[in-house]
């Protein structure tokens, strides 16, 4: 079975699409590398080779967990399946 | 002697080269004209112009001085001609790469003009790379090895795939003995604490921390935005990366999961604490953070990329892998190793080391990187503040 995208660590609410054509209303799977489960999850967006998909339902203001580390804060809410980016996530530094 | 077995060029001063280049070495961008004169002249030797060398001052112009001392006398060197615009600065390089015991001379322009020059310095390259091409290889060991790393226009399948391929290699050759490196200091910014906690001691973590420190002092004062299109590069975010604290932890898999850090360099400085994993404090920018690990006597670079930076060094090879399965695919002429399969989990990361390992070998055999056989040859100063 195709692995649609990758989780790092198990804590973490984002995971990477590493396929090229996923499409909004696919069903995804995926795989968290700490833990080596599988995991299922329906894509919201067409979400590109190398983007964040959220793994839960992230509220605006919300560190954003990545590596299990704090890689950046949600601007607005976020939906499980919803890309995650620069509309939607910023860095708390500089 | 080992499994990690390679054949390179063992210098006057025991350390061991893999490329065996006659470098051209220009004091400043007066000096530029000549000395890419000397290189058309002479077959087989190779100018490095660069932009600077005139009315530095104080810690900038010593970074120069040691840039180009460090690179004429890096290993991968056999001998150097350097050409300035007068003698006293000129004779300061030549002094600084005589101490190697490598064959080097130089020449100035002031009261000679660049014909003169030119003539006398191509008499002199002449007998250099004669000289060099009798050199032969000889069998060394990992032991002898200076490897430097820094990843270049990152995206997520950094993180996931190539920058942690260079850590299992970095896990792999520092018990071996090898002398590695790593750099970047802004790119740490978000994954700075559990850097230092890789320092090999509390001490030689403090030290990384006010490196850091004082790198985001300078951001902080000339800073206009988020900095995001700059660090993160447009690059970056195109291939998913949204933030710096999410490009620092992809950069961070780059030392693996084990070695500690033994020292923290200045920008160009040559390690000088033996064998192990050494931090510089470098730009992110890929020529000019490579420029600097070749100056600290680097003799090969291991460069992950995700959307596809093309560069290279004159004197360092560079060696490209990438876990991007499209820039594997649309960019394959600029990449040494393809490690996409980890992503497919085809590829598992032990067996992508391996192979990491493997061509890294060749690499030092003799074997032409990518970015060798496409020309690409960025040798870019680092400038730390206006000239006087």
């Amino acid at each position: 079975m195709a692995t649609h995208f990758i989780v790092h660590d198990k804590a973490d609410t984002v995971g990477v699409m590493v396929v090229e054509n996923a499409q909004a209303g696919q069903e995804l799977t995926g795989w968290i590398m700490e833990t080596d489960e599988t995991i299922a999850i329906k894509a919201l967006d067409a979400v590109p080779l190398g983007h964040k998909i959220a793994l839960n339902e992230i509220k605006s203001g919300d560190t954003v967990l990545k590596y299990g580390h704090d890689v950046g804060r949600a601007l607005a809410p976020i939906g499980k399946g919803n890309h995650v980016h620069v509309h939607n996530m910023k860095t708390k530094r500089w | 002697m080992g499994r990690y077995q390679f054949f390179g060029y063992r210098r006057e001063n025991g350390r061991v080269g893999i490329r065996n280049h006659v470098v051209i070495l220009p004091l400043d961008d007066l000096s530029n004209a000549a000395a890419e004169a000397v290189a058309n002249n002479i077959k087989g030797t190779l100018a490095l112009p660069h932009a600077y060398g005139r009315l530095q001052f104080g810690e900038d112009l010593e970074l120069h001085f040691r840039t180009l001392i460090g690179t004429g006398s890096n290993p991968n060197v056999a001998a150097c001609v350097v050409i300035g615009i007068e003698p006293g600065w000129t004779g300061r390089i030549v002094d600084g790469i005589a101490k190697t015991g490598k064959p080097v001379a130089g020449f100035s322009i002031e009261g000679n003009g660049d014909i003169t020059t030119i003539a006398n310095a191509s008499r002199k390259a002449r007998e250099f790379v004669q000289w060099a091409s009798e050199k032969q290889r000889e069998a060394c060991s990992i032991e002898e090895l200076f490897v430097s790393t820094k990843c270049g226009e990152s995206d997520t399948t950094s993180g996931l795939g190539s920058c942690p391929t260079v850590g299992n290699l970095i896990d792999k050759v520092d018990p071996l003995g090898a002398t590695t490196c790593f750099g970047e200091t802004s790119e740490l910014t978000g994954a700075e604490l559990v850097c230092a906690s890789r320092a090999a001691t509390k001490e030689i973590g403090e030290k990384f921390m006010q490196v850091f420190r004082t790198y985001q002092e300078v951001i902080e004062r000339h800073k206009t935005s988020d900095l995001s299109e700059s660090q993160p590069t447009k690059g970056n975010i195109a291939g998913g990366l949204t933030t710096i604290e999410e490009k620092a932890f992809g950069n961070f898999q780059k030392i693996g999961k084990k070695a500690k850090f033994i020292d923290v360099l200045k920008p160009a400085e040559a390690p000088a604490k033996g064998p192990g994993l050494y931090y510089m404090d470098t730009s992110s920018a890929a020529a000019e953070c490579v420029t600097l690990q070749a100056a600290a006597g680097f003799v090969v670079h291991l460069f992950p990329t995700g959307q596809g930076n093309v560069i290279g060094n004159p004197i360092e090879p560079v060696i490209k892998l990438t876990a991007n399965p499209k820039t594997a695919r649309t960019m394959s002429e600029h990449i040494d190793l393809d490690v996409s399969g980890i992503l497919r989990r085809e590829m598992t990361m032990d067996q992508a080391g391996d192979q990491l390992i493997e061509i890294m070998l060749r690499t030092c055999n003799g074997r032409l990187t990518c970015a060798e056989a496409l020309g690409h040859r960025e040798f870019v100063m680092t400038k730390l503040y206006q000239s006087a």
